[in-house]
């Protein structure tokens, strides 16, 4: 697995990935996801299940859950930056991810001594803490793996290797509790065992890239660590985009309750549409991936949006049927598939190697932060309108805002996609 | 490290944690069998006729071993004797001489939520599906309407923050929906703030009236509800919970005395006519929906620390002359039938 070739030439890079099959990407990249997976296995089979740990084996209320939540939202997306930051600066991605994944395991330790309320929280804040260390230089491995014309594609793997945990972890979870309904310990203990084989892969199966010092020493160019690197008018256009297109993003649970009031069965399965959306996520995150190499990244990133546009359309039709609850599902995935990976794909490609880091955890913080603004003003929206009314004026909204993005994407199309396309025939 | 050595260690170290973890995870699976074959920790009897319709206390068993979970039912006049032990599983329920309400979590690899309401036969009515865990659920005194309460949950993809669903339905078949749809007032003038949540409602002997907890920006109140008018009106801070007395004088409710962002619940009773409000000498954090025994003292809920999934019964008087009782050992969700 580990890469044996001149670590100067990261050109070469995908050469040492497999070139069967579905995965013609780097096995790094297929490493992480994995990482990705298992870690997302820990975290979501905790979150899954801990509202009925607090309420009913603690006996207490998970009255300020949602504000705490909130918070960490916020707190994560700074850190974020943070984590991207210092990846930059040591030109160590590897170990600041490491110390990221580290961290959220270190917090499954302590959820099988804690009691109290006040506990539970601070494991959840240290996981999502973790969880914004990792993310920008995690994603800066995944680009220096990669090159041009697969960057997409090696999101996509990546993405739906993680997604798939995400799904798994809850389902997880349940099973466990099936078997044995008060089996809290176990999911825990089955939690730590996830993220511990997740850092120890990590640590050691992954390479220690340079990103930096292997563009020094591929004779470009020295490029140390500066925040004027990301002054790059594409990035900045990217961040103005993803920003616009982010206010307009409501929380999926806005999407899902406004379903399960309108029909039985998303009411029945409520707490599994969740599920629903992920399933599409990871069946579409590669096709989408290689998608975006082929027609280009801001296209595919936009005609995410347009899918986002459409979920909320079925969302708010009046005869809405399970079909329609379906198709809601499907679209939020292709959502997620055509909007998560490429994001970081374009962040990535519109910035100098050795600070992709910061650029890539720079856009996804937009992201986050706007998002966050988009969920607190619908809820505000939700409650001043109705659902029917606020949801129209979100679409109506994000049709002239996906226009808008549109015109502003244009510039960047060519350099967008190019993927040599003789690549993809082989 | 060579890159051969570094791959044999990962794949060592994953067997063990995986193998360790599953190891474990089957110990604790025969360990739970093993305690669910075993006799039950408390003495029991089978449900027959003449104790299902007697006047009882009914509640969910917890006591570890045959009939854990299942609803079960003491005489009023006998709380600690034998219980008398159903076949319904339920995580919260409610019972009246006629009507019970069972919410619970089908746990399963899907695993989901319901509230089923049955008859005094056991035969089922009617079935709703819950966003989330079961909450609070109450059927008033004459049988005619019932409320339940759900969390809204989901991972992290769907998560909108915490939130509850609390419904009134009447039994013949007309309901009156979320009480989000319900206009609230508070001093006077509609408050329509987003992250608007009610739960724990308690009927009162007018089928228009009810009581129940509405909260809005880390603040609760206490709210008079009118089902004709579809309006909730705070009438005091700070109570969430409700429980009206049987004469309708007074409303026990667990009032919040954190001063730091974590809560911490003490009981307390409100004079409905006095407006005295009374906190209760019970010293530990109680997280329930009290129930009223008679006129003088009430029923809650503590779950046991030393065993997950357990949890007892006690009782206090709303004087608050008197320390708080063991009043059913390893029982959980009370109602009082009075036949």
């Amino acid at each position: 697995m580990y890469i044996s070739l001149s670590k100067s030439d990261h050109q070469n890079a995908p050469q040492a990935g497999r070139r069967t099959g579905l995965v013609r990407v780097s096995s790094v990249v297929v490493t992480l996801g994995i990482v990705s997976m298992l870690t997302d296995i820990s975290s979501e089979s905790v979150a899954a299940i801990l509202p009925l740990y607090v309420t009913s084996a603690l006996g207490l209320s998970t009255i300020a859950y949602g504000f705490i939540d909130g918070l960490n939202q916020g707190v994560s997306a700074i850190v974020r930056i943070g984590g991207g930051w210092v990846s930059d600066r040591a030109d160590r991605p590897k170990w600041i991810a490491f110390a990221g994944y580290a961290l959220s395991a270190v917090a499954k330790v302590w959820l099988l001594i804690a009691t109290g309320f006040a506990a539970i929280i601070a494991v959840v804040t240290i996981d999502r803490l973790g969880k914004g260390i990792r993310t920008g230089p995690r994603d800066a491995l995944i680009t220096a793996e990669s090159v041009p014309s697969n960057l997409g594609r090696s999101f996509g793997v990546h993405r739906m290797l993680d997604t798939i945990g995400a799904a798994v972890g809850p389902l997880l979870a349940f099973l466990i509790l099936w078997l044995v309904p008060t089996g809290y310990t176990v999911v825990f203990v089955v939690s730590l065992a996830a993220a511990a084989v997740g850092v120890i892969i990590l640590g050691l199966l992954v390479p220690d890239r340079r990103p930096r010092r292997e563009r020094e020493a591929a004779g470009r160019e020295r490029a140390p660590f500066r925040w004027r690197s990301l002054t790059d008018p594409r990035l900045r256009r990217l961040m103005v985009v993803a920003g616009l297109l982010g206010v307009l993003t409501i929380g999926d649970g806005f999407v899902y309750l406004a379903l399960q009031a309108r029909t039985d069965f998303a009411a029945q399965w409520f707490p599994l549409l969740y599920v629903g959306t992920n399933v599409a996520f990871f069946l579409f995150a590669v096709p989408l991936g290689r998608l975006a190499d082929r027609i280009g990244r801001s296209r595919v990133f936009v005609g995410g949006h347009a899918a986002l546009l459409l979920a909320y359309g079925c969302a708010v039709v009046p005869f809405g049927g399970n079909v329609t609850t379906i198709l809601c599902l499907l679209l939020l995935g292709a959502f997620y598939a055509a909007t998560d990976g490429v994001l970081a794909a374009l962040a990535g490609q519109f910035t100098p190697q050795g600070s992709t880091a910061s650029g890539i955890a720079a856009a996804q913080t937009v992201v986050a932060l706007s998002r966050l603004v988009a969920s607190t003003g619908f809820g505000v929206l939700w409650f001043a309108l109705g659902r029917g009314n606020a949801l129209i004026i979100v679409i109506s909204a994000l049709v002239i805002a996906i226009g808008v993005a549109v015109m502003l994407m244009r510039p960047l199309h060519s350099s967008g996609s190019t993927a040599p396309l003789t690549r993809d025939a082989s | 490290m060579n890159p051969r050595l570094r791959l044999i260690v990962a794949g060592i170290l994953t067997l063990l944690l995986l193998g360790g973890a599953s190891a474990y995870g089957i110990t604790e699976i025969a360990a739970y069998r093993a305690r669910l074959d075993a006799p039950s920790q408390v003495r029991t009897t089978k449900t027959s006729p003449d104790t299902a319709n007697a006047p009882r206390i009914a509640f969910r068993n917890t006591a570890a071993g045959a009939g854990y979970g299942l609803v079960s039912s003491v005489p009023i006049a006998d709380p600690s004797g034998s219980r008398s032990v159903g076949t319904l599983p339920c995580d919260r329920v409610y019972e009246t001489a006629s009507r019970t309400i069972c919410l619970r979590i089908d746990r399963g690899i899907v695993t989901t939520f319901s509230a089923t309401l049955l008859d005094h036969s056991g035969k089922t009515l009617r079935t709703w599906g819950l966003p989330g865990f079961p909450s609070r659920t109450r059927i008033s005194a004459d049988s005619k309407l019932v409320a339940f309460t759900a969390f809204v949950t989901g991972a992290a993809y769907a998560t909108v923050g915490f939130e509850t669903v609390t419904e009134i339905s009447s039994l013949d078949g007309t309901a009156f929906g979320n009480l989000e749809t319900f206009t609230l007032l508070v001093d006077g003038s509609p408050l329509t703030a987003a992250d608007r949540n009610f739960w724990g409602v308690t009927f009162t002997a007018d089928d228009n009236v009810f009581y129940a907890t509405a909260a809005s920006g880390g603040l609760t109140w206490l709210v008079r509800g009118d089902l004709a008018a579809r309006t909730l009106t705070a009438i005091r801070q700070t109570a969430e919970c409700p429980s009206i007395s049987p004469d309708g004088s007074h409303i026990a409710y667990k009032k919040n005395i954190s001063t730091t962002a974590t809560a911490f619940w003490s009981i307390a009773v409100l004079d409905l006519r006095s407006g005295v409000e009374t906190v209760l000498p019970e010293k530990h954090n109680v997280d329930d929906q009290v129930e009223w025994l008679d006129n003088s003292m009430i029923l809650y809920g503590l779950p046991r620390t030393d065993q997950a999934g357990d949890s007892d019964v006690w009782s206090i008087a709303i004087s608050g002359s008197a320390t708080p009782r063991l009043f059913i050992e390893h029982a959980w969700s009370p109602s009082v039938v009075r036949g």
